[in-house]
């Protein structure tokens, strides 16, 4: 058993590691597609835009549409919640990002939040940031926006976390409004 | 196998001896059955066969409802309701799996407390301890994607929340929970492979038992005084034991007829009491229930998952330390699982040099707490996440983190415990007087 340290730096040491080695190669290349194949499938993947006719929408009113597996609200805000929103200062939120895909460096003024300029269209993902659920819109919650009623998450009229466990405030997806009455999400 | 001395299988007539010689198999099962085992066990040592039934239960009743079940997204549900309405006797094999889950928990935790009281998880019975531990994990997850396959609102929820716990893991967590789902929501993809891994688990599972068993077939069973069985001479072995068949066999089967008796009575009278009627609402991608809440078994660790709020100071602590990695979804995440690990880590947190709970008057007292937090948790798991339940959550949780952590390391310094009886057979005389003999 003792040659074993005779033969250290030795061509039998060198096909030792080599043989080692290609093994763990081998085995990664095998299990690697077994992993893989649990990712998004290309059907899934193929990235889908959607048109949403929104000419039926009133003011105070939402429209909630599927987008990539997931509701998105689309929400004509009242003046009150526009209000609302913009009277909050920053040092009272939680998540001071936008969190919107068109800006994405910008603040979560409420500006930054809405679609047009009057602040009226607020689009955004209808997912809880907290666990996923869909929040319960139509004035719900402390702040009179969205409310998740899995884990008590309040959101305010601009989409913003407020209270609750949820860390950040609600996404605004890639959107703009391709005609007076269609909003393109995607 | 076994440590302790007893007498082993002989093959007696020339088949037996001609098998024996090329496979020792019925030599592996004589000893297996014929263990010895503490003859002052008590009722909380029937848990064991109950799981192994609960486990034969499931895996029979799953492999026939899949005769009849799609797991399609647009079948799921229909198929559900086709063996509820259509097949013959579906109901009640529906029922049966359905109910046996929750059987399968009561007794799963039943068993862990058992160990927790006893000391069953001290040395020499770690490994025992580790591995219940891993079927616990295997059996949570097994529940979980069983629960996700009716295709229910609950079902989508729970699927989407539990899921999302992965989101929270920093850096990676959305490229993990898209791999996990198989896309960017629960769907299809979600429930095909969600259904794949129902099957396969349970199998993972039984082998596991079968190391569970060989683990602690090694060590001896453990027993309510903590003593060990003395190992001297055979003799001395068998004043301590009785053989595993028949005296706990029968007992354990007697048992076993009186849990089945109130098992029938639910799945007869009540068997969707434990369920939620949100269930057999078809899952909806766009309308969550106005109250999701986890099945019964999981209610104590969601409970913790939901009590970390981002206005709680160790959460605080935990965000300005880790320079905001941790946050508080993230925090509550590890709260849940790391509830989970400080039970597994038991064995090394309990200082005690005292085995059972039976000798350790101020442990005594510190158990039953943890009792009655576990049952506190489940209750307040079950309540919507608002006052007063939030601060009694956050409570219980911080008692159940406090026990492992504090209270077992501790315990072991200050505590003076009581004398022990020298053998267990000096403790069955004390209760049965020495006259007593199994039946013969």
């Amino acid at each position: 058993m003792s040659h074993a340290e005779d033969n250290a730096g030795t061509r039998r040491d060198f096909l030792y590691y080599a043989t080692a080695g290609a093994g763990a190669v081998a085995t990664g290349a095998a299990v690697w597609p077994l992993v893989n194949q649990m990712n998004p499938s290309a059907d899934v993947q193929a990235l889908s835009s959607i048109f949403v006719d929104v000419s039926a929408v009133e003011v105070g009113t939402q429209l909630t549409v599927k987008w990539l597996g997931k509701p998105v609200f689309i929400r004509r805000r009242t003046p009150e919640e526009i209000e609302a929103a913009r009277a909050t200062a920053l040092t009272d939120l939680v998540d001071v990002k936008g969190e919107n895909a068109n800006k994405p460096d910008a603040d979560a003024a409420d500006q930054n939040r809405t679609l047009d300029e009057a602040g009226e269209w607020l689009v955004m993902m209808g997912v809880c940031t907290h666990l996923g659920c869909v929040p319960l819109g139509d004035g719900s919650g402390d702040f009179g926006g969205w409310f998740c009623p899995c884990h008590g998450s309040h959101y305010d009229t601009a989409g913003r976390i407020r209270k609750g466990p949820a860390p950040r405030n609600l996404p605004v997806p890639v959107a703009a409004f391709e005609n007076e009455t269609t909003i393109k999400l995607g | 196998m076994g440590g302790i001395p007893h007498d082993h299988y002989e093959p007696k007539t020339g088949g037996e001896q001609w098998l024996h010689k090329r496979l020792p198999i019925v030599g592996l099962l004589y000893d297996t059955i014929m263990i010895p085992t503490p003859k002052n066990l008590n009722w909380m040592w029937i848990w064991g066969i109950i799981l192994t039934f609960c486990l034969a239960l499931q895996i029979i009743t799953g492999i026939v409802l899949v005769m009849h079940y799609t797991p399609h997204v647009d079948y799921a549900f229909a198929s559900v309701e086709h063996i509820m309405r259509n097949v013959n006797g579906g109901y009640m094999i529906r029922y049966m799996h359905a109910n046996g889950a929750s059987l399968f928990f009561v007794a799963v935790y039943l068993h862990i407390f058992r160990g927790l009281y006893y000391g069953s998880y001290k040395a020499p019975r770690e490994v025992t301890w580790i591995i219940g531990m891993l079927i616990y994990l295997m059996m949570m997850g097994t529940a979980f994607m069983g629960y996700v396959l009716p295709w229910g609102q609950m079902s989508f929820w729970g699927a989407t929340v539990i899921t999302g716990l992965f989101g929270a893991i920093p850096g990676i967590g959305p490229d993990i929970q898209t791999w996990l789902l198989g896309g960017p929501a629960v769907d299809n993809a979600t429930l095909n492979r969600f259904f794949s891994l129902h099957y396969l688990l349970p199998f993972i599972i039984a082998g596991l038992v079968a190391v569970h068993i060989w683990a602690f077939h090694t060590t001896g069973n453990n027993n309510p005084t903590g003593v060990e069985v003395r190992r001297g001479s055979k003799e001395e072995a068998a004043r301590d034991t009785v053989p595993f068949w028949p005296y706990y066999v029968i007992k354990d089967l007697f048992a076993l007829a009186i849990i089945l008796l109130v098992f029938f009575a639910v799945i007869g009278f009540m068997p969707n009491y434990l369920g939620h009627p949100d269930n057999y609402i078809e899952a909806n991608p766009l309308s969550t229930p106005a109250h999701i809440v986890p099945e019964w078994y999981f209610l104590p660790f969601y409970a913790i998952l939901r009590a970390f709020t981002a206005d709680v100071w160790v959460v605080i602590a935990a965000e300005w330390l880790s320079f905001g990695i941790i946050d508080a979804k993230f925090f509550g995440v590890l709260a849940m699982f790391g509830a989970i690990a400080v039970m597994a880590l038991a064995p090394w947190l309990d200082t005690s040099s005292v085995r059972s709970g039976r000798y350790r008057p101020m442990f005594k007292w510190w158990f039953a707490l943890l009792c009655l937090d576990f049952m506190v948790l489940m209750w307040v798991g079950s309540m919507p996440a608002e006052e007063p339940y939030a601060t009694i959550s956050l409570i219980a949780s911080a008692y159940w983190f406090a026990y492992f952590l504090v209270i077992l390391p501790l315990l072991g310094v200050i505590e003076k415990p009581l004398p022990q009886p020298a053998t267990i057979e000096d403790d069955f005389n004390a209760h049965y007087g020495s006259k007593a003999h199994p039946a013969e």
